[in-house]
């Protein structure tokens, strides 16, 4: 127990000092934080305007695959900036500074998980919390502690899943440092598949979102139990609400092939 | 002996012909990112395409596009993405920070046709290699048409190579434009965003709201992408093809001339400074 | 027992192949062809507490395979090893908080951070008692003359400056056994030797084991009681400098002032290896003819100023032991 909180404070000690590192560079971080909020926040606007033309989409409304919306991207936006140490991890294998993370007495997920903070991302969380917003304002949900408790639970989710995929992203430069982007795929694929419901794409689209990725856990069978309404792909109470675990069970499967990645890389020294 | 500026008419292109040499051996050492954006391209475009499908499956209303016109349109997007001025060129802008611009001033090249070709380099050797494989599967599998005549087919070529001519004298301007703001982080940010929304990438451009329709008349950015994919569809009449094209060259001499002229003013700045 | 133990160490690497050109990339696509590389073939040595050791060879040779297995960052192919009671790439967490690693090629302080807060980092990730620290840290800026560079962040430090730091960071755990890759590399002479000299003290008065690996033969020259050489991933030698150095030449360089320039100087036991104005270098074997009798035979030949005897430079020897080990 001592030894798990002494590595949170490790953690948290790491975080303070990347965002003091970046706090150097005040004018480009601004500018990086609009940025990235204009660039992610025009995807919203495409959506609208999709809405504006066809009124619906096979039954779903504006508000709610604004729900949809702010939900994958809060949570990817957290993801995306507490995980950079992931994202940024191929360099790190090729510029060899790898072997220093594996001569400090830490585990290597906490190292690299505490190597950069990403404030630039608030930008993402911005546009994403202003469109969740929005979206629970338009909609009538009839709200309990439970709902609450909930929605957090799916956002934490999210978070937990694309968190899972940068660990997997990072884990096959052990075996390759060749350029990675098709991973890229499955990340901000992921994103803009689950920005809306499940039920617009084809069978085995969706089988794929639900069991292989679970994307469907971290947004699509939660916010059917959200808005209170039955599953029409027909997945019980029971799934909808405990579907956000899956996203947290995807992060540690995702940090156990890690620690493969790493065996491999200790025996082949790459 | 031979001297080496002896070489007839020819020699005058060939700094110019060994960049774009140069790109393609480049593109052909990284196979796992060619592999990689094919999957990506791919995956995006399955998406975009069960989304619009949703979408049309919603109304009854008349669209100005028909279904199979949009999910056409999609793919084309998905297949000549790598051709849109997204990027900074990241060598023009490591010679800026650095400072190395100085040395570009010493060879016997006008440094704007110079940068302009490096931009087209970088646009056309990734298409070609990207784009093929791209519209193989779409068009056998994923409902990507072939246009409905050969004189659509032949105007959005044509208008494909206007389309590059535009997106490279932008995308010179956004390098140029380097030379004051050095770092380029904001330009690499919202430039790209702009382009993806008002050119077509983000979704077909007829598909905006009316009132948008009459503002992005006035800007270069869907002659990039709408006008020859919509050429293409057979949206736009193939007769229509010489004054899209002719839209298209204007853009190109009012930003090459921007373009030109914003070079001039940041080298003498570069040469007050003592560069 | 010794305090490292290693026996019979053998790593092999897989490393990818490919043709030349653009069939070679094409053809890469589709199938790679692998090359299996040797870098340590069976390397067997013991060392004790407190040594001071120069582990040397030419690029490639298995060195820093060598010492990323006795870091714990890599596993060997087969082999024993037994730092301090343990296998380094058996626990590694246990394993490295007992070493201290410095690259000279590159840092492991925080870029953008002041030095001191690099240090207080390293002190959490080593979970130092604050009340230790305190005394090493202070003990550590004094030795290296870190005062006036604690409040730096790292990036504005000169190489020279940088190394000091570096070399302060990683001894704020007090590691038993420290190494050092290349630690002089790109400094000036003022910075070696201030290196050189903190290194000796480290060792003569704390007893902290030192394993460097370097291409600076002063490095060797100025430190190293005993010099291990690695060639093609074996020990080809094992011992003091001195016996390094005879077993490669026993030849000895005398070398004269003359007179008189450009005077020809003759002898059938030497053979001029230098000559420039009035000065001539002349090796020669002392087996075959004793130093006193050469400079007799010279002096009755030539009119003298002066002349000294010396032993070739290390880095001649060097590239001698380079050269037979890269065979």
């Amino acid at each position: 127990m001592l030894k798990i909180l002494d590595a949170i404070r490790l953690y948290f000690r790491y975080l303070g000092i990347s965002m003091r590192a970046q706090m150097q560079y005040r004018a480009s971080f601004l500018m990086m934080t609009v940025g990235q909020c204009a660039a992610t926040g025009i995807e919203f606007l495409g959506i609208w305007a999709l809405f504006a033309r066809f009124g619906s989409l096979r039954g779903w409304t504006l508000p709610e695959v604004a729900l949809f919306y702010g939900i994958i991207n809060c949570g990817f936006a957290v993801a995306e900036s507490l995980g950079r140490g992931f994202d940024i991890f191929p360099e790190l294998v090729k510029s060899g500074d790898f072997d220093r993370v594996l001569l400090r007495p830490r585990s290597t997920i906490l190292q690299i998980a505490g190597r950069e903070f990403q404030l630039m991302r608030f930008g993402r969380l911005a546009q994403g919390l202003a469109v969740l917003i929005w979206a629970l304002l338009h909609l009538k949900i009839v709200w309990d502690f439970a709902r609450a408790a909930l929605l957090c639970a799916t956002i934490g989710s999210a978070a937990y899943l694309f968190y899972g995929l940068l660990v997997l992203q990072a884990t096959m430069s052990f075996w390759t440092v060749e350029t990675l982007e098709i991973l890229n795929t499955v990340t901000y694929g992921g994103t803009e598949t689950g920005q809306y419901p499940l039920t617009i794409y084809r069978p085995w689209f969706r089988r794929f979102f639900t069991f292989v990725v679970p994307i469907a856990c971290a947004n699509y069978l939660p916010v059917g139990a959200i808005l209170g309404m039955a599953d029409p792909l027909g997945a019980s109470t029971w799934a909808q609400w405990s579907a956000p675990a899956g996203g947290f069970v995807f992060l540690l499967i995702s940090l156990q092939i890690w620690k493969v990645g790493v065996r491999h890389y200790r025996s082949t020294g790459s | 002996m031979v001297s080496p500026v002896i070489g007839g008419r020819g020699a005058a292109f060939r700094p110019y012909l060994s960049i774009l040499g140069a790109r393609f051996r480049v593109l052909l050492q990284y196979r796992a990112a060619a592999v990689a954006g094919f999957g990506t391209q791919l995956f995006w475009g399955l998406i975009r395409m069960m989304i619009f499908t949703g979408f049309y499956a919603s109304t009854t209303r008349a669209q100005p596009m028909s279904l199979p016109q949009v999910i056409t349109y999609v793919w084309l997007g998905q297949a000549l993405f790598a051709m849109l001025p997204w990027s900074l060129d990241a060598e023009i802008r490591a010679m800026i920070r650095s400072g190395a611009v100085a040395y570009e001033l010493v060879r016997p090249l006008d440094l704007y046709s110079w940068w302009y070709c490096r931009c087209l380099a970088a646009r056309v050797a990734p298409t070609l290699l990207r784009s093929l494989p791209l519209f193989c599967v779409a068009g056998i599998f994923f409902g990507l048409q072939a246009p409905p005549s050969w004189s659509s087919g032949i105007a959005w070529f044509a208008a494909t190579v206007g389309s590059l001519l535009v997106g490279c004298a932008f995308s010179n301007l956004m390098n140029i434009s380097l030379l004051w703001t050095i770092t380029g982080d904001g330009i690499s940010r919202l430039v790209p965003t702009l382009v993806f929304a008002l050119s077509g990438m983000l979704l077909p451009l007829p598909l905006f709201p009316n009132w948008a329709q009459r503002i992005l008349a006035f800007i270069p950015f869907r002659d990039m992408v709408d006008l020859p994919f919509r050429l293409y569809v057979g949206q736009i009449p193939a007769v229509e093809a010489g004054s899209v094209l002719a839209q298209q060259i204007a853009w190109t001499l009012i930003l090459m001339f921007f373009g030109r002229w914003l070079l001039a003013r940041g080298l003498s700045r570069l040469v007050v400074q003592g560069g | 027992m010794p305090q490292i133990v290693v026996r019979n160490l053998r790593k092999t690497f897989q490393v990818a192949e490919r043709d030349p050109g653009v069939w070679g990339a094409v053809k890469g696509l589709a199938r790679r062809r692998y090359r299996t590389v040797t870098a340590l073939d069976g390397v067997s040595f013991d060392l004790e507490t407190g040594e001071l050791v120069g582990y040397i060879g030419p690029n490639g040779a298995g060195k820093s395979t060598t010492v990323k297995a006795l870091a714990g960052i890599l596993v060997p192919d087969s082999g024993q090893c037994d730092v301090l009671g343990r296998t380094p790439w058996k626990d590694r967490q246990a394993h490295v908080q007992q070493i201290g690693v410095v690259f000279g090629q590159r840092t492991q302080l925080w870029w953008d951070l002041p030095v001191i807060e690099s240090f207080d980092l390293l002190r959490d990730i080593y979970r130092v008692p604050k009340k230790r620290y305190a005394g090493v840290r202070d003990e550590l800026i004094a030795l290296l003359n870190l005062e006036p560079l604690l409040d730096t962040p790292v990036r504005q430090l000169s190489l020279g400056q940088r190394m000091r730091c570096d070399l302060a960071a990683a001894l704020i755990h007090a590691p038993a056994i420290l190494f050092l890759d290349e630690p002089t590399i790109g400094l000036d002479a003022v910075s070696k030797l201030a290196i050189r000299k903190f290194i000796q003290r480290l060792n003569r008065e704390r007893g902290v084991t030192v394993i460097l690996t370097t291409h600076d033969m002063d490095d060797i020259e100025a430190l190293c009681s005993r010099v291990i050489l690695i060639g093609r991933g074996q020990i080809l030698s094992d011992g003091t400098l001195e016996d390094l150095r005879t077993s490669v030449t026993r030849e000895r360089w005398l070398i004269i002032d003359l007179v008189n320039e450009n005077e020809p100087v003759e002898d059938s036991f030497a053979t001029v290896v230098r000559r420039d104005e009035n000065r001539v270098v002349l090796s020669f074997d002392p087996a075959s003819i004793s130093t006193a009798e050469l400079i007799s035979r010279i002096t009755a030949r030539n009119a003298v100023r002066d002349l000294f005897v010396q032993n070739p430079p290390i880095e001649e020897i060097m590239a001698h032991l380079y050269g037979r080990a890269r065979l």
